[in-house]
C-alpha cells in the first residue's frame, strides 16, 4: 500500500504485511486520532506515524456549531479508517454504534469495545464475547479489544474475531506491556494477528510488544499527548519497525554469565587472568 | 418494548400551510419540527449527509432508507457523526 518506502527495503530488511479482513498493510503501527489540538496536529501525526490504519469514535453530532469534519482530515486513499465502540458499557450499544459507523463509512470494519466501567476502562468479558458474536453475524470484521487472558483471546478467535487486541495496560494509562508473558502465551495460541492495544506510553513499550511478536501496536494517548506528538509519532514508527525486526531476526537468549564478544585467545598478557571464584 | 406515545409535548397539529408539526427527541433533547423525513431532519439541520448517521428508536436508518422513513411524534432520534478516538 505505501509505496515508496517498500522500494528503498533491502531483501535483508523484508517482511510480510499484515492481513486484516481484505486489508493489507505494510505499517504495524495502527493509530487514533483523539485528543491532538486540531485537525491539522491530526494530520501531521498519523503522516509522520506511517500508520496506514486510524481509528475513530462514533458521538452524537453538534447541533449547535458545525465545524469541520474529522473526515476532512483523513485521507482514505491513504488512511484505513477503523471506527470503534468506545464508551460503550454493554453489547447492545457497542453493536449500534457499530452499525452506526457502518453506515457511514461503508467499512465492515469495527474496533469493537465493551468496557465495564468508567474508571478502569478495563474490558468486560462477557460483552465482549456477546458483541463479538453477533457483529460476526452481522459481517462485521472484528477487531477486539480485550484483556490479555490468553483463553479468552481464543474464544474471541473461535468467535471469529478477524484480529484480537490486548490491552499492555488500561486505556490511557502509559504503564505499558504489564505482563508480557501473558501476551506472550495469547501469540502461542491465537491464530489471527494479535494487536497490543491500549497502555503504550513511549516508544520502548511498543518495541517490546512487537518483540514478543505482535502483529501490530494500536496506541493513541502516548502520541497525543506527550509533549511534542509530532516528534512522538517519529518514535513511535522507529519503535514498531525496530520492535519488528528485532522480532524476526531472532533475539539471543538471556544468559545470567557474561560471554566475551573479543577472543580470549591471543592477549598479550594471557597470564594476567584471575583465577575462577 | 419502548413507549413511544407516551411523552408529553405538543399534540401534531396543522399549520396554515398545512404542514403538521410533530415533536421528537433529537440527541436527547426535545425538539419540535415540521413532519418530515430523516433526509428531510438532516438537511434542516444543516448537516452533511455523508458524514452523519442516523438512528431512529434504537433501529439504524441506512443511507438508502432516509429519504422514505418519515418521522413520527415521540421517535426518539440520534444523529451521530465520526470523532477523534482511539
Amino acid at each position: 500500500m505505501s509505496a515508496t518506502t517498500d522500494i528503498a527495503t533491502p531483501p535483508w530488511l523484508a517482511d510480510e504485511p499484515l492481513l486484516i479482513g481484505a486489508h493489507v498493510f505494510t505499517s504495524r503501527l495502527l493509530v487514533g486520532t483523539g485528543k491532538y489540538r486540531d485537525n491539522e496536529e491530526t494530520r501531521a501525526a498519523l503522516e509522520i506515524s506511517g500508520t496506514q490504519c486510524v481509528t475513530v469514535a462514533v458521538r452524537r453530532v453538534n447541533l449547535d456549531g458545525k465545524g469541520p469534519s474529522l473526515l476532512d482530515a483523513i485521507d482514505r486513499s491513504r488512511y484505513v479508517i477503523l471506527p470503534n465502540t468506545a464508551g460503550c458499557y454493554d453489547a447492545q450499544s457497542a453493536v449500534r454504534t457499530a452499525q452506526l459507523a457502518r453506515d457511514v463509512l461503508e467499512t465492515n470494519l469495527v474496533k469493537l469495545e465493551v468496557l465495564g466501567d468508567p474508571k478502569t476502562l478495563l474490558p468486560d468479558p462477557v460483552g465482549t464475547l456477546e458483541a463479538t458474536k453477533e457483529l460476526v453475524k452481522q459481517g462485521f470484521d472484528v477487531l477486539v479489544y480485550t484483556s490479555d487472558d490468553p483463553r479468552l483471546g481464543v474464544r474471541l478467535e473461535e468467535l471469529g474475531a478477524v484480529a484480537v487486541m490486548p490491552a499492555g495496560s488500561p486505556i490511557g494509562s502509559g504503564q505499558g506491556i504489564l505482563n508480557p508473558n501473558a501476551i506472550r502465551i495469547l501469540l502461542e495460541l491465537v491464530r489471527v494477528p494479535v494487536i497490543v492495544d491500549a497502555g503504550v506510553g513511549t516508544a520502548s513499550d511498543v518495541a517490546i510488544a512487537m518483540e514478543l511478536g505482535a502483529a501490530g501496536v494500536l496506541l493513541n494517548t502516548g502520541i497525543a499527548s506527550a509533549r511534542e506528538p509530532l516528534r512522538m509519532a517519529a518514535a513511535m514508527r522507529d519503535a514498531c519497525s525496530a520492535g519488528r525486526q528485532a522480532f524476526l531476526a531472532g533475539r539471543i537468549p538471556r544468559k545470567l554469565y557474561a560471554n566475551a564478544s573479543s577472543p580470549a585467545d591471543g592477549l598479550i598478557h594471557a597470564a594476567g587472568r584471575p583465577d575462577p571464584a | 418494548m419502548l413507549d413511544y406515545g407516551a411523552r408529553e409535548g405538543p399534540a401534531p397539529k396543522e399549520t396554515m400551510t398545512g404542514c403538521e408539526t410533530i415533536g421528537i427527541e433529537l440527541n436527547g433533547e426535545r425538539r419540535e419540527l415540521t413532519r418530515t423525513s430523516v433526509a428531510g431532519l438532516v438537511a434542516q439541520l444543516g448537516l452533511r449527509p455523508e458524514v452523519v448517521a442516523v438512528e431512529v428508536n434504537q433501529t439504524l436508518v441506512p443511507r438508502a432508507e432516509r429519504e422514505r422513513r418519515e418521522l413520527a411524534s415521540g421517535d426518539k432520534v440520534e444523529v451521530v457523526t465520526l470523532v477523534g478516538g482511539g
